[in-house]
């Protein structure tokens, strides 16, 4: 069999390896059950005394969501300062320049929430410092409030009735000692050593074999760059991202770039099932997910293999597969999968320029982030998909003709409006945004900003179009790639985007814990046999066909107008 | 809500401390146990470093092998791809002007041998690596350039073709770089 996809294949067993183990041990860590890392005690009690926290003091889901708002509105106002006097501030020896305000406004929402859509280049926009202590910062605990927030709906279900849902400090403190920090060292170790830079020199010089100077960017990267992958961020230390052979060396890198970013999304649902005490139920969520992953999957790496039709038209050989934009040490097999795990779940690195799959590949990328629930983001991933499973419980209950419950929780008319405006925020968000984008780009061509909006498309035609619609859909999962030829720097992509990434990050969180600690204060009625049973493959099939369905009425057009009119232009 | 914001910023610094000053210090630590000593691992040429391992560099003479087309011109210290479309007309124009300046300089190949990684733009602009067919097309022009034999000249090719990893995961590739290293060391 072809190496390449051999090599697809055992990425994903090892993963599932690795994230199944994990999301046991996860479920154990935030029941407060003993496990082996519980000699990290003290160094939590040290942290919760240092910042005047009672750990063992119990919120309701209001109090949970003020915490995490309060500590995300502080990181905030926090980094917009940090960002703009980076040129004033220490460890910066490749004297880059401060940020403007509304790139600053622009990066430190979408570092805050977990997106990582970059609208500089890490090597001339950024300080050793702010890489440190705004953007690997982020990376840690914008992950660990998504966890920190599904643990909350986890909690929710644990009991019969309840109110009392842990504290969220605790939860989230132990995402990172206990999840996030020992795993990014491993994985930061494994990256030095296959050759990613580590050490906090400034940039090198050196003469080329040919003559030439070269001037090399580098510094401390494997530490961010492990972050980023686990906690689904996805911001490259250097611009192209893991396609940068010092962010991403060689295939073994690019396979555990690839795990990382995978396992703690399943891992969570494999720790909710554990948790709740009803596994069937994790299952049948991690095969509803397995399925739609390995359909975006096969397209894709079948459209990358299949090269670019308007090269083969010249004569040329494409045994390989398409190679604009891919780096030739993974080849475009592995490519196509990265391309699908970091839109599918909202990392957003690439190890590829996504401006350059084919046509079909660039659809089902805008999909995997339009449906976000297919594993997902760090947390948000199951949070999300559970807005998809009450829509399909209501549905359900709807046709049976009876009151829909889950888990023994009655589901009424306050969960499911709940849950249908935060199913319309994303077509809302999505679509607006790319036509006021589209709008400002026709009727105001010459607008005088940094990029003019004339020229900030790429590629003409349909796939100028994809180009915006990918940076607003990108924005609204918090997924941070881009078809980043897209000259987005400007004030117009950077306000915009700003708001899209706020909205589409906090009300995708409030919804569905509202929903679950709503749920979970009521009266707990016992399974009979009328209960409407959500663990069973039926029940299964029906979320899935509510996911396509939902997807399939909102985005249709749009996907219609941008890469599908491309593909279809190419077969000409 | 004030007792929130409080624990949020005590919180807030007290991570700082564990997330941006001794957890990377710990990586740079154990980096200078690495090849390269965490900063990248360099090549050198009578002592004088000439290059990064990692990165890929420019070659647009006849004696060496050429890596693939840039984006930003082998700039290492600013990274991208093109970012072009694949149904971009000016693209498409591009990559035809390519494939008319490598059978320019290498007469004898036909236009079906030129694999598409040696006429398209890599992701990062950085690819330090082409092809096992990138580099056997331009092996007679080489060879004719450095008045080598040709034998010598595709020893050195294999002896630089990396297989897959454990020889079944992922493509072969060739260190542009390192092969043209190793045919400057031959003339010695």
């Amino acid at each position: 069999m072809n190496t390449e996809l051999l090599g697809i294949i055992a990425t994903y067993l090892l993963t599932l390896v690795i994230a199944i183990p994990l999301g046991r041990y996860l479920a154990k860590v935030f029941a407060g059950e003993k496990v082996w890392t519980d000699f990290l005690k003290p160094l939590e009690s040290g942290i919760f005394k240092l910042s005047g926290i009672n750990a063992k003091e119990e919120m309701n889901w209001k109090q949970h969501m003020k915490a995490l708002l309060t500590i995300n509105l502080v990181w905030l106002v926090y980094g917009f300062f940090v960002l703009i006097y980076q040129d004033k501030l220490p460890l910066n020896p490749d004297g880059n320049p401060g940020m403007s305000p509304d790139l600053s406004f622009n990066t430190i929402i979408s570092f805050v929430v977990n997106c990582d859509l970059q609208h500089y280049s890490g090597e001339s926009g950024v300080t050793y410092l702010t890489q440190h202590v705004v953007m690997m910062f982020l990376m840690f605990v914008s992950c660990a409030t998504g966890i920190a927030a599904a643990v909350v709906f986890f909690k929710a279900f644990r009991d019969k009735t309840t109110e009392r849902l842990g504290n969220f400090w605790d939860f989230f403190v132990k995402s990172i000692t206990r999840l996030l920090l020992p795993l990014s060292l491993v994985v930061a170790l494994i990256l030095t050593f296959n050759g990613t830079p580590a050490s906090y020199e400034g940039k090198d010089q050196f003469i080329s074999l040919q003559g030439d100077t070269v001037n090399v960017s580098r510094g401390p990267a494997a530490g961010m760059i492990a972050i980023k992958h686990l906690g689904t961020n996805g911001g490259g230390w250097f611009g192209a991202n893991s396609s940068h052979p010092l962010e991403n060396p060689n295939y073994i890198t690019n396979s555990v770039e690839l795990i990382a970013q995978v396992i703690i999304p399943i891992a969570m649902v494999i720790a909710f099932g554990i948790f709740i005490r009803r596994r069937k139920l994790s299952w049948v969520i991690f095969g509803v997910m397995t399925i739609g992953m390995l359909l975006l999957l096969i397209s894709t790496v079948s459209s990358e293999l299949g090269g670019n039709p308007a090269l083969s038209k010249m004569g040329i050989s494409q045994t390989t597969g398409a190679m604009e934009g891919k780096e030739v040490r993974f080849g475009p097999a592995i490519s196509g999968y990265w391309s699908t795990v970091t839109t599918i779940i909202s990392t957003g690195s690439v190890n590829s320029m996504h401006d350059s799959t084919m046509p079909l590949t660039g659809a089902w990328q805008l999909l995997g982030m339009m449906i976000n629930s297919f594993y997902g983001g760090c947390g948000v991933g199951i949070l999300n998909y559970f807005i998809y499973l009450i829509i399909a419980v209501f549905i359900s209950g709807l046709m049976v003709g009876r009151t829909p419950e889950f888990l023994g929780h009655k589901v009424e008319a306050r969960e499911v409006k709940i849950a249908a405006l935060i199913t319309l925020l994303s077509p809302f968000l999505i679509l607006a945004g790319t036509a006021v984008a589209s709008y400002v780009f026709t009727a105001h061509g010459d607008a005088d900003w940094a990029v003019q909006p004339k020229n900030w498309l790429n590629n003409p035609g349909f796939h100028g179009f994809s180009e915006m619609l990918y940076e607003v859909t990108s924005s609204n999962a918090n997924n941070g790639s881009g078809f980043e030829g897209l000259g987005d720097n400007n004030i117009l992509w950077n306000v915009l985007t700003g708001f899209v990434l706020l909205l589409g990050r906090f009300l995708p969180i409030i919804g569905p814990v509202a929903i679950a600690g709503l749920l979970g204060s009521k009266k707990y009625i016992p399974e009979s046999a009328g209960t409407l049973k959500t663990d069973t493959l039926t029940f299964g099939l029906m979320t899935f066909a509510v996911i396509i369905v939902l997807n399939a009425l909102s985005y249709f057009p749009a996907l219609a107008l941008g890469p599908l009119a491309e593909y279809f232009t190419m077969l000409k | 809500m004030k007792k929130y914001i409080l624990q949020s910023i005590r919180l807030t610094a007290v991570l700082m401390v564990l997330l941006c000053v001794i957890y990377p210090l710990i990586v740079a630590f154990a980096g200078g146990f690495a090849e390269g000593n965490g900063g990248g691992e360099k090549l050198t040429k009578n002592g004088k470093v000439v290059g990064y391992a990692l990165l890929g560099q420019s070659f647009t003479k006849p004696e060496y092998f050429w890596g693939r087309p840039s984006a930003v011109g082998y700039n290492a210290a600013g990274s991208a791809g093109s970012n072009k479309g694949p149904s971009n007309p000016d693209y498409l124009q591009q990559v035809s002007d390519r494939i008319d300046t490598l059978l320019k300089y290498n007469p004898t190949i036909k236009k079906a041998d030129i694999p598409a990684d040696m006429v398209t733009a890599s992701g990062s602009g950085l690819d330090p690596n082409i092809s096992e067919q990138g580099a056997i097309i331009q092996i007679r022009r080489v060879a004719a350039a450095r008045n080598l034999d040709e034998k010598t000249v595709v020893e050195l090719v294999v002896k630089n073709t990396q297989g897959p990893l454990w020889g079944m995961f992922g493509p072969t590739s060739v260190n542009v770089l390192k092969l043209n290293l190793a045919l400057d060391e031959l003339k010695k």
